[in-house]
């Protein structure tokens, strides 16, 4: 059975703003251990904003985003990872040119030691170490059943196939905190099941937080935990799906108040 | 046949040369999707430093011999190129993270005139030689086959064994090191590539020095042939065609692309030369370059650029 821990990551009355346009106005939730935690919203909601202030790729102007206890503020993407958060794109961004096998393989790198002329001379301990990666690498690789993909370019891809391999390279870093960005966007039904049952299991086997954005509102009510609703940049709705399925505020956003 | 052959391989040595050279556009164009308009600069740059301290070292530390102050000029001007790289990055490169091309492209073309001028300031703008001890005479080949056999220049046949070396090595380093993924990472897309944990900065210094080699390399060679002097940074517009011929993303397109351009230069200028009034070798590579662009944008080896609509 899956126990819910502590909280893992507290966001504190952020704000950010473009210019005159405010995308996110003074938000806080908080994610637990081990838990599903989605984010929704009607497009323009704010969902990726939030996520890329949570991954550092926006700093917002006010507020604070502090993971396992710490705080920080100005922090960019290759900071975050290193605190051992991975996320995944909305618009696919994967190495087009390289193969799967090496797009998951640069999930590694934070994992990799050997130094440059090591590696270059192809010397002892370098070629043990890429052996090791080439493993952890192969057995996401089984798991999100793309095994006869591995050789492929990226690029050439199937695109519900595309979003697997940008998770594969997610989970290369052995994320504690994994941040989805639509996982199912553009998917058909078929394909979402699979990328349901990728995300439970993963969260399931790995024991893996995660914050996912979701669009598709049947799925998202199925698989979280909690569910933080996010409409025109400010958080409307907060606690368990069934919560959020009875919030009048939610029902407003999504469906329109009758006047 | 034998004057043909003497012609082809000519040409074929030469292309080598501006090899060298487009492979220092390619490195950077796939590492960090810029246009690098100072390559040009940084083989002068680079050929400049190695023919000071080639010469300065020696006379203060004292050294006679040749062969060691030719090692230690080398190593010197290897430095200059990683300082250079690293500084690069500092105080453009990192000030202009997810730009648009074109602003990088400027910021390359700023880094050119700096560099021309800056390496004049601190060397001196005087001709310089080179001088790593070159064979210079010329040898006859396949005697046996035609009378009087194929003469063939011994420091051709040097400099291109060098780039052939060094264009293998650089091949396997991007294809089968972690680094080398890392940097084919990077081309691909910034954002991911951060988000993933790859150090964007450390990887452009990395970058720019490989590159900064790359142009010693050439400025060595080109220098020891020509000279050290201003009009070395103008052998790089020659390399232009080369990246369009062969693909600015593919390193055996920068080597396929220098060999046609440079076997295309001599053979027109022998065989059509004549039915223009001759000098045609001046801009055969610039129009073969635009037919690519019209036939084939991506050059023979490029990436297709696929849109999703």
């Amino acid at each position: 059975m899956r126990k819910i821990g502590e909280v893992v990551l507290e966001v504190s009355n952020i704000s950010l703003a473009f210019g005159g346009v405010k995308a996110l106005t003074d938000i806080s939730f908080d994610v637990r251990e081990h838990e599903i935690r989605a984010i929704i919203g009607p497009n323009g909601a704010g969902k990726s904003s939030m996520l890329n202030c949570i991954n550092g790729v926006y700093q917002p102007q006010h507020g604070t985003i502090a993971l396992r206890g710490k705080t920080f503020k100005h922090m960019n993407s290759r900071q975050v990872a290193e605190m051992g958060v991975a996320r995944t794109f909305q618009n696919l961004a994967l190495f087009k040119g390289m193969s799967v096998l090496d797009n998951i393989m640069t999930g590694r790198n934070l994992h990799m030691k050997s130094n440059l002329f090591m590696q270059a001379l192809r010397f002892g301990p370098a070629e043990r170490e890429e052996t090791a990666q080439r493993l952890v690498v192969e057995r996401i690789i089984d798991f999100l059943e793309i095994q006869p993909y591995r050789k492929t370019p990226v690029g050439r891809m199937p695109y519900g196939l595309q979003k697997r391999v940008d998770l594969g390279r997610a989970l290369a870093m052995e994320p504690r905190l994994l941040l989805l960005d639509e996982p199912m966007a553009g998917m058909n039904v078929e394909e979402k099941q699979d990328m349901s049952r990728f995300i439970l299991d993963i969260n399931d086997e790995f024991g893996t937080t995660i914050v996912l954005i979701e669009h598709d509102m049947g799925v998202v009510m199925d698989i979280s935990d909690r569910i933080v609703v996010l409409d025109y940049g400010k958080k409307i709705g907060d606690g368990t799906p069934d919560d959020v399925r009875s919030n009048p505020d939610v029902i407003g956003a999504y469906l329109g108040t009758s006047h | 046949m034998a004057f043909f052959i003497e012609v082809l391989i000519g040409g074929l040595m030469a292309g080598m040369l501006y090899s060298l050279i487009a492979l220092g556009f390619v490195l950077i164009y796939k590492a960090s999707g810029v246009f690098n308009f100072a390559q040009g600069a940084m083989v002068l740059f680079a050929a400049l430093a190695m023919a000071r301290f080639s010469d300065w070292i020696p006379k203060a530390l004292g050294i006679e011999n040749k062969l060691l102050s030719n090692m230690l000029g080398f190593v010197a001007a290897m430095l200059v190129m990683v300082a250079l790289a690293w500084i690069i990055e500092r105080l453009v490169l990192s000030k202009l993270v997810n730009q648009e091309g074109i602003t990088l492209l400027m910021a390359t073309l700023g880094i050119a005139y700096f560099l021309d001028g800056f390496g004049q300031t601190v060397f001196g703008s005087s001709i310089y030689k080179i001088d790593v001890g070159m064979p210079k005479d010329p040898v006859f080949l396949l005697e046996s086959v035609f009378q009087g056999g194929v003469l063939i220049s011994q420091e051709d046949l040097v400099a291109a064994a060098i780039a052939a070396a060094l264009v293998a090595a650089l091949a396997l380093f991007f294809q089968k090191t972690a680094t080398g993924r890392a940097l084919r990472a990077v081309a691909d897309d910034h954002q991911a590539a951060q988000s993933i944990g790859i150090p964007l900065n450390r990887i452009w210094v990395i970058v720019w020095s490989v590159a900064g080699f790359a142009a010693l390399v050439a400025g060595v060679i080109w220098g020891s042939k020509l000279g050290v002097q201003f009009s070395l940074s103008l052998v790089a517009l020659k390399a232009l065609p080369v990246v369009i011929l062969g693909g600015l993303t593919s390193v055996p397109g920068a080597i396929i692309g220098g060999l046609i351009i440079g076997m295309g230069e001599k053979l027109s200028e022998i065989y059509l030369g004549p039915m223009f009034g001759g000098g045609i070798e001046i801009w055969f590579a610039y129009v073969l370059a635009l037919v690519f662009l019209l036939v084939r944008p991506q050059g023979l080896f490029g990436e297709k650029i696929i849109d999703r609509v």
